[in-house]
């Protein structure tokens, strides 16, 4: 039978990637306090990437990015987001695409 | 590598594979770069294949391409909470020798692709990340940059055909950043089942024969945005997407409105029994004609999702993409042929083919309707419900006699719209921005 509700981790599961340990391609430059647009992404970001820490500020483990962009598009104009592709090779290698 | 090439292209998906193969056909010394393991292993798309954009290039991709299902029969629903409200075209003319349509796996077709471009003499790096392009005193594109040692590499024209998040482009200064009400984030998982399977659920004769359904109302959840359930050989694709501008406002989790659309009651019986085998995101750009940046300057030239080639509408973009891949490669072959340097100036010449063809003229079209979608998000919600109340309404049999019947029926679309006013005015804007 069909799980048609999915946990995360079991959906990233079926996705191969190839991690650049130590070298994530995005990063969060905090300010004094998140924009509504960084937190947006706690929910937004569709491999579910950004989750609040202890104290409530954004954080991002960026192991199962999908490289979409929505947070870098979403986080322009806040300037809160430092994102790049990752190295040649690296991150998210799709089967079906 | 300090070679110097005639071209270099930035991506192999279907634009860039496209203009990678036209110049390469015609003698060019082409270097195309990749930052995938492979070529398509970043790529995304639905996905349905346009037989007619790939024919102009390679008229017998069908004898070898990987292709999984043709398309028979379109589906349109008006998704409600409960309801679906369809229509419906199937037709025996689509059992063709060369059809029209066909539904791909990506990864697969990419690849294949990428391979008729190696043969047509390119030559292809992958696993390498462009991150800029170098410019010459006078500010022409001269070249580019990657992540890999070695230093710039040369060419008279770069073609970028990277996709919508354009970053080589926009670093370069060659473009704004993308605004979010002009691209869209879609969610897509890949299910696998038994051939047999999906040929029985889709009521299908031929082995080949296959089933879109593109979907919108409830399926966005108040947003901008379509879902899509596409028949592959063995698996369906089943997606949904809306605008960034619309999720970042809601915070309403992708993946979330997936597994409603997938626990659907139209749509739950259809997937019964699959295996999940892949998730994927990516953006689609959104914002048509108004959005598309400047699209060529000395020395360089922008294609396919980078140039925001995509027929919102008509839920088409890898035959806009391969076609803009296409006369670009044709333009600078042309050029190259004249002795003629690749400028802005002289790159009129791909512009004039742009303006000329179905991609231009579609987009200029529909001009007017991103912005019109945009601002009117009843058009999503409230008549897909009406549509499905007054059909209730129509359908049951209980003793009310159908003149009421009928006068509750045309209250149902009021009340969902608020007014006839309200009714009317929509009316008549999608009916100025359709034409």
């Amino acid at each position: 039978m069909t799980q048609i509700v999915q946990r995360m981790e079991e959906r990233l599961f079926q996705n191969r990637y190839l991690v650049d340990e130590g070298r994530p391609h995005i990063q969060i430059n905090r300010a004094a306090v998140d924009s509504p647009q960084l937190r947006s992404l706690i929910s937004i970001c569709p491999a579910g990437c950004y989750t609040a820490d202890e104290d409530g500020r954004v954080e991002i483990a960026s192991d199962g990015c999908m490289e979409c962009g929505t947070c870098r598009i979403v986080c322009q104009a806040t300037g809160e987001i430092e994102w790049s592709y990752p190295r040649g090779g690296y991150g998210v290698l799709y089967k079906f695409g | 590598m300090s070679e110097h090439f005639d071209a270099i292209v930035v991506g192999a998906g279907p634009s860039g594979n496209a203009a990678a193969y036209t110049m390469a056909k015609a003698g060019l010394n082409v270097l195309q770069i990749d930052r995938g393991e492979y070529p398509g292993s970043k790529n995304v798309q639905g996905a349905i294949l346009y037989a007619d954009a790939l024919e102009r290039i390679i008229p017998d991709f069908r004898e070898h391409a990987p292709l999984e299902r043709h398309v028979v029969e379109q589906r349109m629903w008006l998704l409600d909470e409960k309801s679906h409200t369809g229509a419906h075209y199937r037709s025996d003319d689509f059992n063709e020798d060369k059809p029209n349509r066909y539904t791909i796996l990506r990864a697969q077709f990419d690849k294949w692709f990428s391979r008729q471009v190696r043969a047509a003499g390119a030559l292809l790096i992958t696993e390498t990340t462009v991150t800029n392009l170098v410019k010459d005193d006078a500010g022409r594109v001269i070249g580019v940059e990657t992540d890999r040692e070695g230093g710039p590499i040369y060419a008279d024209v770069v073609v970028l055909g990277e996709g919508v998040n354009a970053l080589v482009g926009q670093n370069a200064g060659l473009r704004p950043e993308l605004k979010p009400q002009h691209v869209a984030l879609a969610v897509k998982e890949t299910h696998f089942l038994p051939e047999q399977t999906v040929r029985d659920r889709f009521n299908l004769a031929g082995e080949d024969d296959g089933v879109v359904i593109e979907v919108v109302g409830s399926v966005s959840s108040g947003m901008v945005g379509t879902g899509f359930l596409y028949t592959n050989k063995e698996s369906i694709s089943i997606g949904v997407g809306c605008l960034i501008s619309d999720f970042a406002e809601t915070c309403i989790p992708p993946y979330e409105l997936l597994d409603n659309f997938k626990s659907h009651p139209s749509v739950a019986p259809l997937l019964k029994g699959s295996e999940m085998k892949e998730y994927v995101a990516h953006l689609i750009p959104e914002g048509g004609y108004n959005a598309i940046p400047r699209l060529t300057g000395d020395g360089w030239v922008i294609i396919g999702d980078a140039g925001q080639f995509v027929n919102a509408v008509h839920r088409e973009g890898s035959n806009l993409a391969m076609t803009t891949g296409r006369l670009a490669g044709e333009s600078i072959v042309q050029l190259k042929a004249e002795r003629k340097p690749i400028t802005e100036a002289n790159l009129k010449l791909y512009r004039d083919k742009l303006a000329d063809s179905f991609v231009m003229k579609d987009l200029k079209k529909y001009r007017r309707i991103p912005a019109l979608l945009e601002r009117n998000k009843q058009l999503f919600t409230a008549y897909p419900k009406a549509m499905s109340q007054a059909l209730q309404m129509f359908l049951r049999v209980d003793g009310t006699d159908k003149r009421s019947k009928e006068s509750a029926m045309m209250r149902s679309v009021k009340r969902a719209r608020g007014s006839w006013l309200g009714v009317a005015t929509d009316m008549f804007k999608l009916m100025r921005a359709w034409r």
